[in-house]
C-alpha cells in the first residue's frame, strides 16, 4: 500500500508542498543557527586552535578563558623548562592595542608576541610575504579579515592588485610595517590578528609582565598531562593541554555570556515552527482523507498498514523537507564564506545530525497525532453521506 | 499454513439459495444516559444469496446501522449475527479486517474512489489489500473496468469522470476480489435517474450471482424493481418483507 500513501500525499499539492515548506524551513532555520552558533562559539578558541606546534599551555591559575590574561613574570618561563618531561618552553604575549592608520583612522587589534627566535604559534598558511621577515625591525604580519579590516577600500581590488606589503602604521606610537598577510582562525571580536616577535610586542602592548603565556611541548613518550601535572606542581601555575584550554574557553563563554540563550530561542522557534506547520497540515491532510482511509479500512486494510501508510508519507515529508532546508543552510554558508566577517562558518556535521534527529521529532509529532485519529476512526464513517 | 485471510477467502462458495447473512433480535443503541438513542430494536433479518435485497425505509430508520453490523464495521449493542456461516461476535482486531478484506464488498454511496489514483488503481485497492502483486492486481482490475464499460477510462483521474462512471469504477472496485457479500449504500443517490438506471442494472448483472448476496440500501423508490426481496424498515425494526420481488 506504499504507493497509495505516496500518491494520496503528492495528489494533494497544497499540503503536500505546504508540509515540505515547513519541515524545510524548520531544517534551514535549525541548521544554519545551529552552524552559525558552534562557528561564533569556537571563535572564542580560535587563537588556541590555530597554534598548532605547541600542545602545552601554562598561564595564570585564575585565568577563565583565552582573553583574560594577566602577564607572568619572565621567571616562569625558566622554571617552565626545568621541569621534568618539558621538551622545550618559549614565551607567548596576547594583548589588545589600538592602531593608528595613515589616513588618521584608528583601528583596535589583537597583537600576538612569538618567541623571537623559534616563531612558535606563527599562522601556518601565509597569503602574501614571508614567515621569516617577521625578524625585520618592525615587522608585524596581519590576518586576511583584519587587513580588509583595515583598509577596507582595497577589499575590492584584492584580487587584481594584491596585498600592499612594507605599508606602515603605528601602534602605541610604535611602528609597524606589514611584511606579510596570513590566513588565520576568526577571533570572536573581530578584530585584525597582529603577529609580531615577542620582543616587539611588548612595545605594542606595555605591561609590566608581557608574557601571560608559556608556551610548552613535552619530551616525545611524555604524556602531556602528566607533564601539565608536573608544571602546576613545580610552578603553582596552570598547565593545559591545548584540548583542555580550548574547552576552558568554551565553556566560559557558554556558561557567562546570553549566546546560548539568543541561539537556543531562534532554534527552538525554528523547531516550534516545524512542528506546528508540520503538525497542523498533516493533521489536516488526514482528516481530510478520513473517508479514505475509512474506505480503506471498510475494504480489509489493516490498521498496521494504515499506520504505516501514515508513516511512510512522514518519511517522504521529512526526507524531502531535510534535504532542502539542510540544502538550503549549505547554500548559505557557500554563498557567505567570500565575505570577510562571516568567513569560517559553514554547514556543521554536528548540526546536520542534530537536525536529522529535530526532523525525525517533528515528523513523529506529526504523525502520531494523525495516527491517533485513524487509529479510533470508526470504519462505519464510510456509510455517513 | 493459511493466513486467516486466506481462510476466509477459502468458505466453500454458497448455494444460490443458501442464507448469507442471518440476524437475530439485533439491538444497537448509541450514547448512554438521556443522550442514548436506540438506532435497531431487535431486527430479525435473513439474507439469501443469489439474489439482490433491498432496504428501504425513511431517513433515521436504521438501515445504514443494519448494513454497518452485517458489514461488520460496527458491534450490535445485543443480538447475534451470522454472514456467510460465521459468527461475527466471535471476530475481532484483525481477524475481522481481514474477513471482511477477503469476503465483503462495498459501493459507497459518495464512491469513496481516493481522488490520487486513477479509475484503475482504485479498483485494484482491495486485491492489493488481499496481498495481489500490484501488476497483477492493476490488471485484474482492468478487466473489471471493461466489463462495467469503462475499458476506456482505465487512466482517467476520479475528477474526470461523471458520478455514474465514478459509480461504475466503484462498482468494478467492490467486485474485484469477487465477494460474496456486496453491500451498497445509497448507490444511486448521489446520481442522476439514467444513472442510477445504468448503475442498477450493472449491479443485477454483474454482481448478482449464484453465490454471492447483494444487500442495497435505497430510499430511491425508482429502483425497488431492481430487488428481489425488499425489507422496509421503520423506527429501528423491520416490518415488512416482501419477497419474489423482481
Amino acid at each position: 500500500m506504499g504507493w497509495v500513501a505516496i500518491k494520496m500525499l503528492a495528489g494533494d499539492r497544497t499540503k503536500f508542498f505546504g508540509l515540505i515548506f515547513g519541515v524545510s524551513f524548520a531544517a534551514f532555520m535549525m541548521s544554519q543557527q545551529v552552524s552559525v552558533f558552534i562557528g561564533i562559539v569556537r571563535r572564542s578558541a580560535s587563537q588556541i586552535v590555530d597554534v598548532r606546534d605547541a600542545p602545552i599551555w601554562v598561564m595564570d591559575s585564575r585565568i577563565r578563558h583565552l582573553d583574560e590574561v594577566p602577564g607572568l613574570p619572565a621567571t616562569d618561563l625558566t622554571r617552565v623548562r626545568s621541569v621534568p618531561g618539558v621538551d622545550w618552553a618559549v614565551p607567548f604575549h596576547k594583548g589588545q592595542g589600538l592602531a593608528k592608520l595613515a589616513n588618521g583612522e584608528s583601528r583596535s587589534v589583537v597583537v600576538m608576541g612569538l618567541d623571537d627566535a623559534t616563531l612558535v604559534g606563527a599562522p601556518v598558511e601565509m597569503l602574501a610575504g614571508e614567515l621569516a621577515d617577521l625578524h625585520k625591525p618592525d615587522a608585524v604580519i596581519i590576518d586576511k579579515a583584519g587587513y580588509e579590516y583595515m583598509w577596507p577600500s582595497e577589499a575590492k581590488s584584492l584580487a587584481r592588485e594584491g596585498y600592499r606589503l612594507n605599508r606602515t602604521f603605528e601602534i602605541n606610537d610604535r611602528r609597524a610595517i606589514v611584511v606579510g598577510v596570513c590566513r588565520a582562525s576568526s577571533p570572536f571580536v573581530t578584530l585584525p590578528l597582529l603577529y609580531t616577535r615577542f620582543s616587539q610586542s611588548s612595545r605594542y602592548t606595555p605591561e609590566r609582565n608581557a608574557m601571560n603565556f608559556v608556551l610548552a611541548r613535552a619530551k616525545p613518550g611524555e604524556n602531556e598531562q602528566e607533564v601539565c601535572r608536573r608544571i602546576q606542581e613545580a610552578t603553582g601555575r596552570l598547565a593545559l593541554t591545548r584540548e583542555q584550554f580550548f574547552w576552558k574557553t568554551i565553556h566560559y563563554f557558554l556558561a557567562s555570556t546570553g549566546i546560548p540563550v539568543n541561539f537556543g530561542i531562534t532554534i527552538a522557534l525554528g523547531f516550534l515552527v516545524g512542528v506546528a506547520i508540520a503538525g497542523q497540515t498533516f493533521y489536516l491532510f488526514v482528516v481530510e482523507n478520513l473517508k479514505q482511509f475509512g474506505s480503506l479500512k471498510a475494504m480489509g486494510v489493516r490498521d498496521s498498514k494504515i499506520v504505516g501508510m501514515v508513516l511512510l508519507q512522514g518519511l517522504v515529508v521529512g526526507f524531502a523537507g531535510y534535504c532542502i532546508g539542510v540544502g538550503l543552510s549549505a547554500g548559505f554558508f557557500t554563498m557567505t564564506n567570500t565575505m570577510t566577517h562571516l568567513a569560517g562558518l559553514y554547514l556543521r556535521g554536528e548540526a546536520m545530525v542534530g537536525v536529522a534527529g529535530a526532523v525525525a521529532a517533528i515528523i513523529l509529532f506529526a504523525t502520531f497525532v494523525s495516527v491517533r485519529r485513524l487509529l479510533v476512526l470508526e470504519p462505519a464513517i464510510v456509510f455517513r453521506g | 499454513m493459511l493466513t486467516f485471510a486466506q481462510e476466509a477467502a477459502s468458505y466453500e462458495t454458497l448455494d444460490s439459495n443458501a442464507t448469507a447473512v442471518i440476524c437475530c433480535g439485533v439491538t444497537k443503541e448509541f450514547g448512554r444516559g438521556d443522550g442514548k438513542s436506540i438506532a435497531l430494536r431487535g431486527v430479525d433479518l435473513d439474507v439469501a444469496a443469489g439474489e439482490m435485497t433491498l432496504l428501504v425505509g425513511p431517513s433515521g430508520c436504521g438501515k445504514t446501522t443494519l448494513i454497518s453490523i452485517v458489514a461488520g464495521l460496527l458491534d450490535p449493542t445485543e443480538g447475534e449475527i451470522h454472514v456467510l456461516g460465521q459468527d461475527l461476535r466471535v471476530l475481532k482486531g484483525h481477524k475481522l479486517v481481514d474477513f471482511r478484506g477477503a469476503n465483503l464488498g462495498f459501493v459507497f454511496q459518495q464512491y469513496n474512489l481516493l481522488p490520487a489514483l486513477s479509475a484503475v488503481e482504485n479498483a485494484a485497492i482491495p486485491l492489493i489489500a488481499l496481498g495481489i502483486k500490484r501488476r497483477e492486481a492493476i490488471e485484474r482490475a482492468g478487466e473489471l473496468l471493461n466489463a462495467v464499460g469503462l475499458g476506456s477510462k482505465l487512466k482517467a483521474m476520479p475528477s474526470q469522470l461523471s458520478g455514474g462512471q465514478q459509480q461504475r469504477v466503484a462498482i468494478a472496485r467492490a467486485l474485484g476480489h469477487e465477494p460474496k457479500l456486496l453491500v451498497c449504500d445509497e448507490p444511486t443517490a448521489a446520481l442522476d435517474a439514467e444513472s442510477g438506471r445504468v448503475a442498477m442494472e450493472l449491479l443485477r448483472k454483474v454482481a448478482v450471482q449464484p453465490g454471492r448476496a447483494v444487500i442495497v440500501v435505497t430510499h430511491d423508490n425508482r429502483i425497488f424493481d431492481y430487488g428481489q426481496t425488499i425489507v422496509h424498515m421503520s423506527d429501528g425494526r423491520v416490518v415488512e418483507v416482501e419477497r419474489g420481488n423482481a
